[in-house]
């Protein structure tokens, strides 16, 4: 009997690895070995057609070092500390909004997730032209309030805050994902807040802040992560102009790789953003720690 | 306390006074407010389409075109052969849901209903994959694909959906953990295999949610341009996303035409976004929350 349950174990595990055998597959193949080569990569001059030389740290020397670069690392922190935050305000208050018992919710639900949806080179298109200089329909639209039109792609001191605008209008995810947490919060918690007189601020602060902390956290985690790697916008709308003001980091990356070519550099640059990402993740994680409260888990 | 019992607007007092009036009427406003952000850019994307080139460098702006000039769509599939990137993105798209709802379903059983040794690692360094940034494997794996002498084809593009993504095996674990285990229990007792107890007892189960991840697929494949812009260069063999940039270059002041071709590559993702848009939601909540 023993023996049947052990061979009975046996043969779930065996099955258990053949079912997970694609994405570990995968996993090898397409991204743990990948990874390596890239590793492998970032410390030579290859550039896919001669052979390639082991240079050192040389790439990474390069990184920190090229002008270029640094104003790319520049652009993707600003673009990124800069759409986040005012993203999940955006995403929040439009949680709480659909979170109210008025009539045609769905639609409206369905209406904040669409940019999600069609987020990609037509939407980058799309705003290029509301952004477009003199004809744009934002600046038409600011000069009916009687504020002075904004030159958004034209300026380096605009073009930036053109992309984080554009990015608020996809907030449809986190905000779908703030609402489900905010339908999670137990009716008991803000009853109790309510029979204690606290005011719309105090329950706002003191009950749903603190029960979305998970959410909210996943949403910070995600939005850095997102931010940091934001691309075909940009590709589109700019080409990283002007003055590589809206060059961000990826965009960087892509023009290194396939159109200088220059592999090495381009690998060190992308382990460069992995460690940026992941020291960005550990520290958020860190600074929550004690402030995200996790009912039940 | 009334007031602020209103302003939740979660616990609907018995008594209506005035001022709750006030703020179900505040909230619609603010409602409107936003949902015209949202919405607008589309609607005057449709209008800018349907303009005359002198139309769009009027001033004022008007927003209802006249006469509509729908001669502009079949300009912009004149002047690239859009039906033939509609059908390479048809192509893509269709065999990538094939792929991922098969390999992701497949992974996810393995790691929401079978014990072996290793299992939760695995599945904590898949869902660390999550985080890694696409520009760190992007290098290496087109330089296999370039040494495979694959650049060109949609294999880089659709192969990769059958190595399963871990979105959609923790979309499919998550909501996997839900059926009772019994009911695998009861189908081993009866002979079932795991593979028959993977196919006929929990995948019939998990329709929902793979319908989250079909349609999730869909759209994440129609949009994709980073892939096919470094694997696909053979105008032949472009998808809509990558026929739309081109299409932008070459006609970079005739907003009309652009905002047409654009058009032409989101009608499709909204419409089935607009058919499936429950799973949608299903499937953000079930990823986003259950973590």
């Amino acid at each position: 009997m023993r023996g049947n349950v052990a061979s009975m174990r046996r043969r779930e595990a065996i099955a258990g690895y053949l079912f997970i055998a694609p994405w570990l597959i995968g996993f090898v193949c397409w991204t743990a070995g990948p990874m390596l080569v890239s590793l492998g990569l970032s410390f030579t001059d290859w550039n896919l057609l001669s052979p390639a030389h082991w240079i050192g740290a040389s790439n990474y020397v390069g990184v920190v070092t090229s002008h270029v670069t640094l104003q790319s690392l520049w652009d993707t922190a600003y673009y990124t500390f800069t759409s986040v935050p005012l993203g999940l305000c955006v995403a929040l208050g439009a949680a709480i909004l659909l979170n109210q018992p008025l009539r045609g919710t769905a639609l409206y639900r369905l209406i904040v997730y669409l940019p999600v949806v069609t987020s990609g080179v037509a939407t980058a298109i799309l705003w290029a032209w509301l952004f477009a200089p003199q004809l744009g329909m934002i600046d038409f639209l600011l000069q009916q309030v009687g504020l002075p039109a904004i030159p958004w792609l034209t300026s380096t001191t605009w073009s930036k805050p053109a992309f984080v605008l554009m990015s608020i209008w996809g907030v449809g995810g986190p905000a779908i994902i703030f609402l489900a947490g905010l339908k999670g919060i137990p009716r008991e918690l803000i009853e109790a807040a309510l029979v204690d007189g606290a005011s719309v601020w105090a329950r706002f602060t003191n009950v749903v802040i603190p029960q979305l902390g998970p959410v909210i956290l996943l949403n910070v985690i995600t939005g850095i992560i997102g931010a940091s790697q934001v691309f075909t916008q940009a590709f589109i709308v700019t080409q990283g102009g002007p003055a590589d003001s809206t060059l961000f980091y990826v965009l960087n990356l892509y023009n290194n790789a396939f159109v200088y070519f220059k592999m090495g550099y381009a690998s060190a640059l992308a382990w460069v953003l992995l460690v940026f990402v992941m020291l960005l993740t550990l520290l958020v994680l860190y600074l929550s720690r004690e402030r995200v409260y996790y009912a039940g888990l | 306390m009334q007031v602020s019992r209103k302003a939740e607007g979660l616990a609907i007092p018995r008594v209506r006074p005035l001022h709750y009036h006030a703020f179900v009427a505040a909230t619609y406003v603010a409602m409107w407010l936003i949902l015209g952000a949202f919405l607008l850019p589309f609607l005057w994307m449709v209008s800018t389409s349907l303009k005359t080139l002198s139309e769009v460098g009027q001033y004022p702006p008007r927003w209802v075109p006249n006469p509509a000039q729908w001669n502009n769509y079949a300009q912009v599939f004149q002047d690239l052969p859009f039906s033939r990137f509609i059908a390479n993105s048809l192509e893509i798209s269709l065999l990538v849901v094939a792929g991922s709802v098969v390999s992701s379903s497949v992974v996810a059983f393995g790691f929401a209903r079978t014990r072996f040794p290793g299992r939760d690692v695995w599945f904590i360094i898949m869902l660390s994959t999550l985080m890694l940034p696409f520009a760190v494997t992007l290098i290496p794996q087109y330089v296999i694909v370039y040494r495979l002498q694959l650049l060109n084809t949609y294999v880089p593009l659709v192969v990769p959906s059958l190595f399963a993504s871990p979105f959609f095996v923790f979309l499919l674990r998550q909501f996997m953990l839900t059926i009772p285990r019994d009911l695998d229990e009861a189908a081993q007792i009866d002979g079932c295999g795991w593979w028959q107890i993977y196919r006929w007892i929990v995948l019939p189960l998990c329709k929902p949610a793979l319908a989250a991840v079909a349609i999730f697929a869909f759209v994440g494949s129609w949009n994709e341009f980073l892939s096919p812009l470094v694997y696909l260069n053979q105008t032949s063999l472009f998808t809509v996303a990558l026929g739309v940039q081109l299409f932008s270059g070459q006609y970079s002041s005739f907003y009309n035409l652009m905002m047409a071709a654009a058009l032409v590559a989101l009608v499709p993702v909204v419409v089935v976004f607009l058919m499936a848009q429950r799973y949608f939601v299903e499937g953000v909540v079930l990823t986003g929350l259950k973590m």
